[in-house]
């Protein structure tokens, strides 16, 4: 029998995998004691989350951390986009803006809650899916600059929708829905209560949070990192990259609808300007990148900097007139972050401890 | 099936069997506004064959490569592929049918590891394409064959590096891994040893050697090391100007007055560079 260069190759590996050579073996033994190190930690993060609301009574600071979590998942929807496919959109907050709007209406017309709710779900999912996929036909093919303006310009004719359409949205006042709001939803939610809109949203973002770190770890969500790296290369080796964005494009989209809706019900309002406007994408541009493009916690992290920061700064206003521009306070705030932490702060943080395991490797 | 055999026997008989085409261009022109790039080359490569593109500095090699590859659009022309028209596809569907190829122009994936590069044109092959809930990792045999070809370039040790750490001559070699990996029935490579230190150039060679000698690859190769193009192919094709200047075996190639006196002298001064 004559032996092959590819089989040589194959047997080697194989030879490789069964028996690992010490120090790898050494390394996972560390990897593992440092993986359920890092359960523990989140575990204890988890349970700190769900007994907040029976440690803290103050309703508004449970409305922030419910925000705090709604707009973390918008802001992950967007990561999908920027972060992990390498294109930006400019108007992503229409599909928040579908998602807050389809809640908003079902529960001003449809008597009874529990369909209303589930009719909302299904008109979001099923609008943000549709469009999503015509706007993604129409830009992705193009270059990447196109699917910026033409996000844009889409979102815009949401916008002028909601405001022309008074008989539907109120116009640019928007309206409040708080009263028809359910109270015993499946027989146990109570939407206006601050506790249980707090465990809707936390539940909610730990299942998007699943989801997508599932997704950004599959064969697909590898697929779309390649992309983002080098476009031309993925398609050389014989992936459509067309199809590859569409998927990016549906997801987020639909993560963001839901949003919307979640958004909704805690907020209990609706207007163009709270929900669908172009500076609730800038919003999310700003909570990815102060958090960090590219990492999954990251959205997280700038949507907790961005709603607090602004939390407090709106509220610093009594104390000095100074503060009144509270916008201008956070653009300091915003510097300082991208000065101290250029990759945003989840991803300078990485790349410091992963410099760090480098060099104690190299010592080693 | 052990058909591989390392013997001169078996070589030349493989060239006499085998004279099915498997790329035909039929006058293909690519121009760049007024320049002609490449200028109605008609150039035949057979299935199983070895054959080798050689021609100075701008004679348009790469394009011609980009032509068949899909990453450019002939102006002019067509090429067929096992018969059929492919001037018309994009790339991606091009490397489906069986075209696969490695840049000039080291064109890997910076942020991902080495071993992620490689994998990737494994899960291209075996065309797992949309499969958005199952770990990246449960498809553990495409790993194994990404290490595979990582050992066949002595890249393997590298595996969990990110890319943007390689040196240069190590990302010539990752390139080279993705289009083993990638295993297309046809095989283009430009210049693969351009910008490799001399002592990684002879496990290039050995890898190129290899594939020819198992013969179930046709390879089509760019390169300006001449004695290294002699050596491997069974057939040279010559570009010049962008125009096709001769097209024959290692033999007649050397000895054609024309190739010599237009461009062989030339040819060596390249290689200085
Ligand atoms: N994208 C392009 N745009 C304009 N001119 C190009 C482009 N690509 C190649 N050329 C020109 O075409 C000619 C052939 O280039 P190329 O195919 O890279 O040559 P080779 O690979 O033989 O060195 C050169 O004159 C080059 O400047
Ligand atoms: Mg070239």
């Amino acid at each position: 029998m004559k032996t092959t260069a590819k089989e040589t190759g194959t047997s080697y590996t194989n030879g490789n995998t069964n028996v690992l050579p010490e120090p790898e073996r050494k390394g996972r033994l560390l990897d593992l004691k440092s993986l359920t190190g890092k359960r523990v930690t989140w575990i204890i993060i988890l349970l700190l989350l769900f007994a907040v609301p029976l440690l803290i009574t103050k309703n508004s600071y449970l409305f922030l951390l419910t925000n705090i979590f709604i707009w973390s998942v918008f802001a992950m929807s967007y990561n999908l986009l920027l972060g992990y496919t390498g294109i930006i959109s400019f108007g992503h907050a229409m599909f928040f803006g579908i998602g807050a709007y389809s809640l908003a209406l079902t529960a001003r017309h449809v008597p009874s809650g529990e369909f209303g709710f589930l009719l909302a779900i299904l008109l979001t999912v099923g609008i943000c899916f549709v469009l999503s996929l015509i706007v993604g036909l129409l830009s992705l093919r193009l270059r990447d600059t196109f699917y910026a303006l033409i996000t844009l310009a889409v979102a815009t004719i949401f916008v002028i929708i909601a405001e022309q359409w008074r008989s539907m949205t109120m116009g640019n006042d928007g309206f409040n829905f708080t009263a028809t709001l359910s109270r015993d939803l499946f027989g146990f939610i109570n939407l206006l209560d601050r506790r249980h809109v707090y465990y809707i949203a936390l539940i909610f973002l730990i299942a998007m949070f699943l989801v997508l770190k599932r997704f950004i770890h599959s064969p697909v969500g590898r697929t779309l990192q390649a992309i983002r790296d080098n476009e031309e290369r993925v398609a050389s080796l014989g992936f459509s990259v067309l199809n590859y964005k569409l998927i990016s494009n549906v997801v987020a989209g639909v993560m963001a609808g839901l949003a919307g809706v979640v958004y909704a019900i805690s907020i209990r309002f609706v207007s163009p300007a709270s929900v669908l406007g172009v500076e609730k994408t800038i919003d999310v541009l700003l909570m990815t990148v102060i958090g960090g493009v590219g990492t999954l916690l990251g959205p997280i992290i700038g949507a907790g900097v961005v709603e607090v920061s602004s939390h407090y700064l709106m509220g610093l206003a009594n104390i000095h007139p100074i503060f009144e521009r509270w916008v201008i306070m956070f653009g300091v705030v915003f510097i300082l972050i991208i000065l101290f932490f250029p990759a945003g702060i989840v991803g300078t943080i990485n790349q410091k401890y992963k410099s760090k395991k480098r060099k104690g490797k190299s010592h080693e | 099936m052990n058909t591989t055999t390392k013997d001169a026997k078996g070589q030349s008989h493989a060239k006499e069997t085998t004279k099915e085409k498997i790329i035909e261009t039929v006058n293909v022109t690519k121009s760049f506004g007024g320049h002609t790039a490449v200028n109605a080359v008609s150039l035949t490569i057979f299935d199983k064959e070895f054959k080798s593109i050689i021609g100075p500095n701008g004679a348009g090699k790469t394009t011609f490569f980009n032509l068949l590859s899909g990453q450019m659009k002939p102006t002019s022309g067509k090429i067929h592929f096992r018969g059929k028209e492919i001037h018309h596809l994009p790339p991606h569907k091009r490397t489906k049918l069986g075209i696969g190829r490695s840049f000039q122009i080291t064109n890997v994936f910076p942020t991902l590891t080495v071993l992620e590069n490689v994998r990737l044109a494994v899960q291209g092959k075996h065309n797992i394409h949309y499969s958005m809930f199952r770990h990246y990792r449960y498809y553990k045999h495409l790993e194994e064959e990404a290490l595979d070809a990582l050992e066949r370039v002595n890249l393997r040790e590298k595996s969990d590096q990110p890319a943007s750490a390689l040196a240069h001559g190590e990302k010539r070699k990752l390139e080279i891994a993705i289009l083993l990996a990638l295993d297309t029935e046809l095989l283009l490579l430009d210049e693969p040893t351009a910008g490799m230190s001399i002592d990684e150039v002879p496990q290039i060679i050995e890898v190129l050697e290899n594939i020819r000698d198992q013969r179930d690859r046709t390879i089509l190769l760019i390169e300006h090391k001449i004695d290294l193009v002699k050596h491997l192919s069974d057939s040279i094709a010559v570009l010049f100007h962008g125009k096709q200047l001769a097209d024959g075996s290692p033999e007649e190639i050397m000895n054609n007055e024309q190739v010599q006196s237009a461009y062989l002298g030339g040819l060596y001064d390249d290689a200085e560079n």
